[in-house]
């Protein structure tokens, strides 16, 4: 009953695979190389990103491609280093925010009533806090750290999640395969396992591959403030925040933050290209 | 009969595919319209003919291209200029879309709509704009015109809407106006109001009409002549009276048979299958596929269309009724 | 049988109709945001005692029991609620512990240079994100719109304090094109106040040569914060200029022979409108939110900066103070957004 139970939006679906489009194919390809050296940091990287290695504030040269901070480290290997931070702190996060969301947001789709009331107007409340305030306010409450920093912003985030999760539901709520379900006596939660959650799954990792560059841009965010991630940790805010100290040494703050700027841009090119492909119809409304 | 206002002659619109090859939505259509005239051509849809009068104001879709002549008041509207056709389209030739919910512009007010092109063409200050558009409206029989001028869309109903929009078109009095669809969306009723407007605005103003319908009904109502369109061509050309009672060519035919209340012997009979699409055209004669009296010979030449008496042509090799047709 | 009150209000005009159907809406989302704000200062797991009074004044049970019942912090959370609303609407925010001052006279000194900041960054973001979106519908798929899609695309992937930094490095210290951080140079005076906002109280006192000083100095920490809404008003606008080409309409104003300018600023930009002003009132609220990270590489004296430096110091009654008066200000904005929306689409009325 595949082919036939196929939900109307899934109809005009442009048909264009994710690996004929460059933006997205550059995305994906950035990603895996950035998770690759994540992994490998250790063993790539030419020096201890936490040990004086050199002299002070080198501007960069044949041995240190980044040049040294203020403390004789070599930018390049903590630049290296910043990725073990940065991209599963920030994957914590989406998955965090993505589980709470979304299964919030289901529920309030599924039963409708009060609890939809209720759960909607709690999501329209956090929206209307400025996120990185927000959590300020709730790092300032919980302590800087970086994972004090992801559940700050969990809190802030999860509503988005919510209002896809619910719109999506209530869409799906009265299609004919969703009623047959129920009227054959499934219970309601068997039936939004089995039948919703597939067609739920792909606008839903659309937004994950949105949010995560959002999720990296807030963590670092809230790092350069001195509320993440703490020195010595070799985490790009941080480190761009360590080099605004040192105005004249631009490297410091320069290459930490295009490693910012290059896994957000990837996570767009692929969340963008991933959303022209599975789903076309929110191109008009989520834009 | 004098020089025919509008004298379209082998015109041929082809779209690009998504492989880089052409797609021929029109081919070698043949049409001429008289001053006075109300001229039909029918079809059902992706026939071409919506085509043919994006085709003739020159809003094609991008990537579209043209061939053949199109002679209009002295000139030819495929080979000149987007400026000098800019200077055309809503001048001396105006639109009428089938949907008047959507075609009227939901934020402008109907005042703001109706004199910004009377404006943009004959260059006149806003007061005397106004009031050409008050008579305009008053002409098509808008109630209380003046007060209809400050209001929006979404306030009147569709057969109203219908209306202004054709009151539109004929703010600059415009010698053509062509009408695609334009009683499609509405009620039997109002249907029937419209194209009293148009025959009275014909012999009122001396309009000439392009009226683009699939809806046979609608022609026999008004046309003086009728084409009908399939797959791109035009497979039947003829004064109104002899087409629709004595049809020639099997899809006309068919047409009239799946007419509702038509006098044809079956009443309501479907033609049976489905009209091809633009990059499917069937080999031959388009329609063959479909026609109960299909023979070999229509699947190889596509057959052209040549006259049959001095006021008909078709194009149709084995036209079956030939010898009971008496010249007249 | 209406009642008197009822027909009284059916005989209100539509939009004010709607514009007080939306001040409701706005009273009733800023009444919860006091209670997000109460939750989370109570919720939260950090001691508020320890927070706010350092850790040798806490070691002291009379000093930690004398400041509980000063707040009451050993009442029931609801008479806690009521105690906060009450100081609230009192125009009490508490003190902050960085300044020793009333949090509501901190907000009120800061938020001027925030609003300035914001608005300026907003009206820039508007023109260039709107201008770029609709070249890139018009030329849609062509490479107008691939460029427009990559620049809009890094737009909205910047690191903004990253951002900041680079151009105050490039154009201040390289080249020597802005003068540097702060709101006006170290000498200057500020304009008199009447608005607060120095750009505005210069022009209207018509002191010149402050108004280009103080547009000298705005200039660059406006464009840091409009880079990302630019971003998104450009895709906005991109995919509701889309839309509404599509439409009959558009067909219609083309085949009436109107010039292509036309037929795209009034016709197909009309609609479009309506969606983009709507996000905009939702970018805003990102805005002030970037606001923190650009005022504190410019130290432009505002909100941002201010909550900036009582993040860093644990205030919470500031934090929370900024938080309320920016969720407020972003409410106040969408109200505003909504009434915008229903003067340009007149069938949103009824």
């Amino acid at each position: 009953m595949t082919e036939t139970t196929l939900p109307s939006h899934r109809a005009g679906r442009r048909l264009r695979p994710v690996w004929m489009q460059p933006l997205g194919l550059i995305g994906a390809a950035i990603l895996i190389a950035l998770a690759l050296v994540a992994v490998l940091a250790p063993l790539i990287a030419p020096y201890d990103p936490l040990t004086q290695e050199a002299r002070r504030l080198m501007p960069p040269s044949a041995e240190h491609w980044f040049g040294t901070d203020q403390l004789g480290r070599d930018v390049f290997s903590r630049v290296l280093h910043g990725a073990r931070l940065s991209l599963p702190y920030a994957l914590q996060l989406v998955v965090l925010a993505g589980l709470l969301g979304t299964v919030l947001g289901a529920i309030a789709g599924y039963f409708g009533g009060w609890v939809d009331g209720l759960i909607m107007r709690m999501a329209d409340l956090v929206l209307a806090f400025p996120d990185i305030i927000l959590a300020m306010a709730v790092v300032a409450a919980l302590g800087p750290g970086l994972f004090n920093a992801v559940l700050a912003v969990v809190i802030v985030s999860w509503p988005i999640y919510a209002r896809v999760a619910r719109s999506m539901i209530l869409s799906l709520r009265n299609e004919p395969f969703v009623l047959s379900r129920r009227l054959l006596g499934a219970s309601s939660a068997r039936t939004l396992w089995s039948e919703v959650r597939p067609n739920i799954t792909g606008p839903l990792v659309v937004l994950v591959a949105l949010e995560y560059g959002h999720a990296v841009l807030i963590l670092s965010g809230l790092s350069f403030l001195g509320l993440g991630a703490q020195p010595p940790a070799a985490e790009w805010g941080a480190m761009v925040s360590e080099g605004a100290k040192y105005f004249d040494k631009w490297w410091m703050s320069v290459f930490p933050g295009l490693a910012i700027l290059l896994v957000v841009m990837a996570a767009n090119f692929l969340g963008d290209t991933l959303r022209d492909v599975i789903d076309p119809r929110s191109k008009r409304h989520l834009s | 009969m004098t020089a025919p206002l509008l004298d379209i002659s082998d015109l041929t619109v082809s779209l690009p595919a998504p492989d880089g090859s052409r797609l021929f939505a029109v081919r070698d259509l043949n049409l001429r319209i008289g001053t006075g005239q109300i001229a039909g051509l029918a079809g059902e849809s992706g026939s071409g003919k919506s085509l043919t009068s994006l085709a003739l104001l020159g809003l094609l879709p991008a990537g579209a291209r043209t061939s053949g002549r199109s002679g209009f008041e002295g000139r030819d509207l495929l080979s000149l200029s987007e400026r000098d056709r800019a200077a055309v389209r809503g001048r001396r030739i105006a639109m009428i879309f089938q949907d008047p919910m959507t075609a009227l512009h939901p934020m402008l007010s109907i005042g703001r709509q109706m004199t910004e092109h009377y404006r943009h063409h004959f260059r006149v200050p806003q007061a005397k704009a106004l009031r050409r558009a008050e008579e305009m409206l008053d002409l098509v029989r808008i109630p209380d015109p003046k007060a209809a001028l400050g209001r929006s869309p979404h306030e009147f109903s569709g057969g109203m809407r219908q209306r202004i929009a054709i009151a539109m078109a004929l703010c600059c009095e415009p010698s053509l106006i062509i009408a695609d669809e334009p009683t499609t969306a509405l009620d039997v009723t109002v249907q029937a109001g419209i194209l009293r407007l148009f025959e009275r605005l014909r012999a009122e103003l001396g309009l000439s009409v392009l009226l683009i319908t699939h809806d046979l009904g609608v022609m026999s109502a008004v046309a003086d002549e009728v084409s009908v369109m399939y797959a791109g061509r035009l497979v039947e050309a003829g004064p109104r009276a002899d087409i629709l009672t004595r049809p020639r060519h099997p899809y006309t035919h068919g047409l009239l048979g799946a007419l509702p209340g038509a006098g044809g012997a079956g009443g309501m009979a479907p033609i049976p299958g489905l009209p091809p699409s633009i990059t499917t055209h069937p080999s031959g004669c388009a329609f063959h596929p479909r026609c109960s009296w299909s023979q070999p010979a229509c699947r190889g030449e596509s057959p052209a269309l040549q006259p049959v008496t001095p006021e008909r042509r078709l194009a149709c090799p084995v036209d079956p009724l030939a010898p009971k047709e008496t010249l007249s | 049988m209406m009642s008197p009150l009822k027909s009284g209000w059916y005989r209100l005009p539509g939009l004010l109709r709607y514009a007080l159907q939306r001040l409701g809406m706005g009273a009733v989302l800023c009444v919860g945001v006091t209670f997000v704000s109460f939750a989370l200062t109570q919720v939260v797991p950090g001691d508020p005692v320890t927070a706010n009074l350092g850790e040798r004044a806490a070691a002291d049970p009379e000093i930690v029991a004398l400041y509980r019942e000063r707040y009451g912090l050993d009442k029931p959370l609801p008479a806690q609620y009521a105690r906060y609303l009450t100081r609230l609407l009192q125009g009490d925010l508490g003190i902050s512990q960085q300044t020793h001052r009333p949090v509501a006279t901190d907000l009120a000194t800061y938020m001027s240079a925030t609003l300035e900041l914001a608005i300026v960054a907003m009206v820039l973001a508007m023109a260039a994100g709107m201008a770029l979106g609709i070249v890139a519908a018009v030329w849609r798929d062509g490479w107008p719109d691939q460029v427009i899609r990559v620049v809009s695309l890094a737009g909205v992937s910047v690191p903004t304090f990253w951002l900041a930094l680079v151009c105050l490095y490039l154009f201040f210290f390289k080249f020597n094109l802005s003068p540097g951080v702060g709101r006006l140079g170290p000498g200057t005076p500020a304009p008199e106040a009447l608005t607060g906002l120095y750009t505005l109280d210069a022009a209207l006192r018509g002191q010149w040569g402050l108004l280009r000083e103080a547009l000298s100095y705005i200039a660059l920490p406006a464009l840091v914060l409009a880079t990302y809404t630019t971003g998104i008003v450009t895709r906005f606008t991109r995919a509701a200029m889309l839309d509404s080409l599509g439409h009959d309409y558009v067909r219609a104003a083309r085949a009436k022979g109107l010039p292509a300018h036309t037929v795209i600023l009034r016709h197909a930009l009309r609609p479009a409108l309506a969606a983009i002003i709507t996000v905009s009132g939702m970018a805003f609220g990102r805005m002030l939110a970037g606001a923190v990270l650009v005022e504190s590489v410019y130290s432009w004296p505002g909100l941002g900066l201010y909550a900036y430096r009582s993040a860093l110091t644990l205030d919470l009654q500031a934090i929370m103070g900024v938080s309320l008066i920016i969720a407020v200000i972003y409410i106040l904005v969408n109200l505003a957004v909504d009434i915008l929306y229903a003067v340009i689409d007149p069938r949103i009325r009824y």
